[in-house]
């Protein structure tokens, strides 16, 4: 039987920053029924409840996400985990990651964590530039992050992940440049760096609306990813998907189960799960969310089968976001036959086509959903 | 239609008792809720079923509170001193585009009521049908409406009124439509002023349509006003300027429901039915006599109707292609202005290059097009016709200015209007100044009033019809209205700018301008196009041109950046979701060589601005 992920939604934040529209909430927004107490126990329920639908299925690897999960502490983030290993058979090779906030972890609480079975930290750095930590909102200063790595280090995690966010306004080449320094310096194995996107119905955007910050600008944002690129590249680093670089056997087991569309389950609210073709989705807000499990209600707000045709835009959907990419027995004839369109305009990789892969150049990694769209016709 | 009217029988209505009238007015002056009104008070219509504004009938009509259509209501009214009359209510159509339209039904008439807003005074629109009547030597009663409405000032316009038509300000009636003060003193003017019709009740037929309107279960109802003889049930008639002949199957009054009568006799209003299904047959304008016996001399004045403003009509999903071939015969079957022609356009496909009476007209067909027959459109920028003379001497008509030739032209001739404005005397610098831009030349200029003043301009049409109408509200502040009225052709430089997007033409985008105009034009559709088209993967140049010599160039950089940041868990299902709308949207997307252009950017690059609502 293939290996099932699971995901586990900590949606606990001390405060929203202003791009952010996770699903998460601060203290004051939380309704009834539910706190960053008792929350870790309806989670161990909702593992349960998976475990007798999906029987003692192998686990490969487990991520803990939010929200800032540290906030619940590591006891309870300890216990959600030893929930998990009852009720699955985890693997001997198994990854177990949790976000943090640089701001919200210290050596003991990382000693803890890796003594409870952790093996992966995930920061959320963002930017060594305080001007832009700023127009983010983020409570961190620039150097927290890396001092927060260094200690996960410290604590024994081989695996160390810094989340990087480009392209903010404000934010210079030299902004960036030193940002990937301070990566490289920190001694992590894996880097993530997203552009800044403008979500709907946040701080940001009512900000971007009202003309007070301009919107991230696309070129800039293309500019960035190749400094980027180039400077991990320069200290080891790989990409093995759009926005995310590795030094080898630094690649994270978890994410990598959703661009290969693998099973995968989400617990907590608001948490998607697809296994065996379908997908679903818990209820959003924790109070609803709590009020389902004590009730013994569906946790589901709602859900959908996919039909072969979905399953096959997300497969090259994910795929082509991948530097594995697409073997070419993947596409249908006609799909094959516009691949060489793509080639003949730098998207897609002459040589792994030669050699029956499927794959986006570096100039293509930036527009890989234009590639996506084409490839489908 | 099988109960009969009351008061005298149609058909052997004495034509001394008969007044045939009809309202002129400006949009919402209250013309419907005096014709409403005048149903009720002659006891056509009780107050119960009265639903507001009986007379006008299609759903844009209501909601525009224009009047399309006219229709003729036949009221029984007995007078004040005890006699029995019957009064022909002929309304008229209310809009520039419409002027021929409205010339007949006055034609059809012996008298007009010249409703004016109490509190506005009298607007351009009105002053021209004003002149049209008295042109046709009608009887005008004045009178002012809403006299009810606090800011009503009629001394004021009273006065105006007097000084317009050459009356004393005390002959100006004041009615109030809506609370129905006045009304029954109107229609005693009314039998009093308005002459009786006078004809031959012993020659043979003649009447005259001025209206003629499709039906889904009658086929063609005409409406006519006798002059001559008599129109009966069974009588074989001919149509004097086509020369054919149709049985008669139906003859009737609307009263204010359409009654079956045996026959029409000298001065009487009603309508007919042949069975006709298409307009064209039965021509406002023209006159009906009988087959048998029939008048040799028609009444005269008819003329056809011929299309001022051309606009290319395109489904924005190719394959509604015959779903608006259909739309089109079908609305052609009530109106009889309308012209149209296949054209194909490489951005826009396969459409119509369709022929107005103006921009209203365009407007409403359009509208109807989109409302009546669930039709999603684009039209290509409205333009005008151009008569064009080549070095050869080859004399070439345009109608499409992509169709413009680039070879060298002896002369170009473009129609000019006639174009009246009434302003308030603060406006008229800046009036002025838009109509010199708009290259006209100055008429006249007259003071209705102490701060009301009528300017008179020719204009080239094309002028008028680019967006005209919206600079001149927003220089005004509304308060200007516009009236205008076909003269003619003028020679004119004009040149055709092209607009190319990377390197080819985008024909929807041609346009006829003048010499000094066509680099400003150029540069603001360039401008707009940048703004419109999405990024490619190639950097695309927007050009405009005269001929083979570009004047202005602006580019939409490549894309380089094309990728979702984030795509774990959720993420998924949402992206793939964006991915098949996306793959919709896709259809929406014309190529124009390269270049993907989606199909808002047409649209929203050929809009002017507003479109020409309500005059």
């Amino acid at each position: 039987m293939t290996a099932l992920s699971l995901y586990v939604h900590v949606p606990f934040c001390a405060s929203r920053c202003g791009y952010c529209d996770f699903n998460t909430y601060t203290a004051k927004e939380l309704g009834s029924g539910v706190d960053q107490e008792n929350f870790h126990e309806f989670l161990i329920r909702e593992i349960k409840n998976a475990s007798e639908q999906l029987g003692n299925r192998p686990v490969d690897s487990v991520f803990i996400g939010g929200g800032t999960p540290t906030l619940i502490g590591a006891s309870a983030l300890n216990s959600v985990l030893e929930s998990i290993g009852t009720s699955f058979n985890l693997e001997s090779n198994i990854e177990i990651t949790t976000e943090a906030n640089p701001d919200s972890v210290d050596a003991q609480m990382l000693e803890q964590l890796h003594a409870g079975g952790f093996t992966r930290i995930s920061l959320g750095m963002q930017s060594a530039a305080s001007n832009v930590l700023k127009v983010l909102q983020r409570t961190h200063t620039p150097g927290a992050s890396v001092n927060a790595a260094k200690l996960a280090r410290a604590a024994g995690f081989d695996h160390v992940n810094l989340d990087l966010i480009y392209g903010t306004p404000g934010e210079s080449d030299q902004d960036v440049r030193d940002s990937v320094s301070a990566v490289i310096d920190a001694g992590v194995d894996h880097v993530s760096a997203y552009s800044l996107i403008v979500e709907q119905g946040t701080p940001l955007a009512r900000q971007v609306a009202r003309g007070e910050i301009p919107a991230p600008d696309d070129d800039v944002c293309a500019d960035r990813y190749e400094i980027i690129d180039t400077m991990l590249g320069a200290a080891g680093f790989d990409w093995y998907e759009v926005s995310n670089w590795a030094r080898p056997g630094g690649e994270c087991t978890h994410n990598q189960a959703y661009w290969l569309n693998s099973d995968w389950w989400g617990i907590g609210p608001g948490a998607h799960s697809h296994v065996g073709g379908t997908r679903w989705w818990n209820h959003k807000h924790p109070s609803t969310y709590a009020a389902a499990l004590e009730s013994g209600s569906s946790l589901r707000a709602g859900e959908e089968t996919l039909t072969p045709e979905q399953e096959h835009t997300e497969m090259i959907m994910l795929g082509l976001r991948t530097r594995a990419g697409l073997t070419a027995d993947c596409l249908t004839d006609s799909e094959s036959e516009r691949v060489s369109g793509l080639i003949g305009r730098g998207i897609l990789d002459s040589a792994a086509w030669g050699a029956g892969v499927v794959r986006v150049t570096p100039q293509g990694r930036l527009l890989a959903d234009l590639a996506v769209r084409e490839l489908l016709g | 239609m099988t109960s009969s009217p009351s008061g005298p029988v149609p058909g052997t209505t004495n034509p001394e008792i008969v007044r045939n009238f009809c309202i002129i007015a400006h949009i919402d002056h209250g013309k419907s809720t005096l014709a409403d009104r005048m149903l009720q008070h002659t006891g056509l219509v009780d107050a119960r079923s009265m639903r507001a504004q009986y007379l006008d009938r299609m759903d844009i009509e209501r909601e525009r509170g224009i009047t399309i259509k006219s229709q003729a209501v036949r009221l029984p009214y007995t007078a004040v001193s005890g006699e029995q009359y019957v009064l022909n209510l002929i309304d008229t159509p209310g809009h520039v585009d419409f002027t021929y339209e409205v010339s007949r039904s006055l034609a059809a008439c012996e008298g007009a009521v010249l409703l004016v807003d109490a509190a506005q005074g009298i607007e351009a629109q009105t002053l021209a049908n004003l002149y049209l009547a008295m042109e046709n030597d009608l009887e005008v009663i004045p009178v002012l409406n809403k006299i009810d409405l606090p800011a009503a000032q009629p001394e004021k316009y009273a006065a105006e009124i007097a000084h317009i038509i050459g009356c004393s300000p005390d002959d100006v009636l004041r009615v109030s439509a809506k609370t129905g003060e006045g009304v029954s003193e109107l229609l005693e003017r009314v039998v009093e002023k308005i002459p009786a019709p006078q004809g031959d009740p012993n020659a043979p037929a003649r009447a005259l349509i001025f209206d003629s309107v499709y039906d889904t279960y009658r086929g063609v109802v005409t409406y006519v006003r006798v002059v001559d003889g008599r129109i009966a049930t069974r009588d074989k008639i001919e149509m004097m300027s086509l020369g054919t002949t149709h049985e008669l199957l139906e003859v009737g009054v609307i009263s204010p429901e359409p009654i079956a009568t045996a026959g029409l006799g000298v001065g009487e209003v009603g309508y007919l039915i042949t069975g006709v299904k298409d307009v064209r047959q039965s021509r406002v304008g023209d006159t009906v006599t009988t087959a048998l016996r029939g008048a040799t001399e028609s009444l005269g004045g008819y003329r056809d109707p011929r299309p001022m403003v051309f606009s290319g009509l395109y489904p924005l999903d190719g394959s509604d292609y015959p779903e608006l071939r259909d739309a089109l015969d079908k609305l052609k079957l009530n109106d009889a202005a309308l012209t149209y022609e296949p054209e194909t356009s490489l951005a826009l496909g396969f459409g119509f290059r369709c022929g107005f009476l103006g921009l209203l007209h365009l407007e409403i067909v359009r509208e109807r097009l989109e409302r009546e027959f669930n039709l999603d459109l684009i039209s290509t920028a409205p333009n005008v016709i151009y008569r064009v003379v080549t070095d050869a001497g080859k004399e070439i008509v345009v109608t499409n200015p992509s169709e413009f030739p680039d070879s060298k032209l002896a002369q170009i001739f473009e129609p000019i209007v006639r174009a009246t404005v009434i302003l308030p005397s603060e406006f008229v610098g800046a009036v002025m100044e838009l109509c010199q831009q708009r290259r006209g030349t100055l008429l006249g200029m007259d003071y209705l009033s102490e701060d009301r003043v009528e300017l008179r301009y020719t204009l080239p049409l094309a002028e008028i019809v680019f967006d005209f109408f919206d600079q001149l509200k927003s220089k005004t502040r509304g308060y200007a209205s516009l009236d205008y009225e076909p003269t003619g052709e003028q020679d004119a430089d004009l040149v055709k700018v092209d607009i190319l997007l990377h390197g080819d033409p985008v024909d929807a985008f041609s346009a006829v301008v003048h010499r000094d105009k066509a680099y400003a034009y150029g540069v603001s559709m360039a401008q707009k196009l940048k703004e419109l088209i999405p990024r490619q993967q190639f950097e695309v140049p927007i050009q405009a041109a005269i001929g083979s010599r570009i004047i202005t160039r602006e580019t939409v950089r490549a894309m380089r950046k094309d990728v979702l940041a984030k795509c774990y868990g959720g993420d998924i299902s949402r992206k793939r979701k964006l991915l098949e709308k996306q793959k919709e949207g896709k259809k929406r997307m014309k190529m124009v060589g390269r270049v993907e252009v989606p199909q808002e950017a047409f649209i929203a690059a050929l809009s002017t601005s507003d479109a020409p609502a309500k005059k």
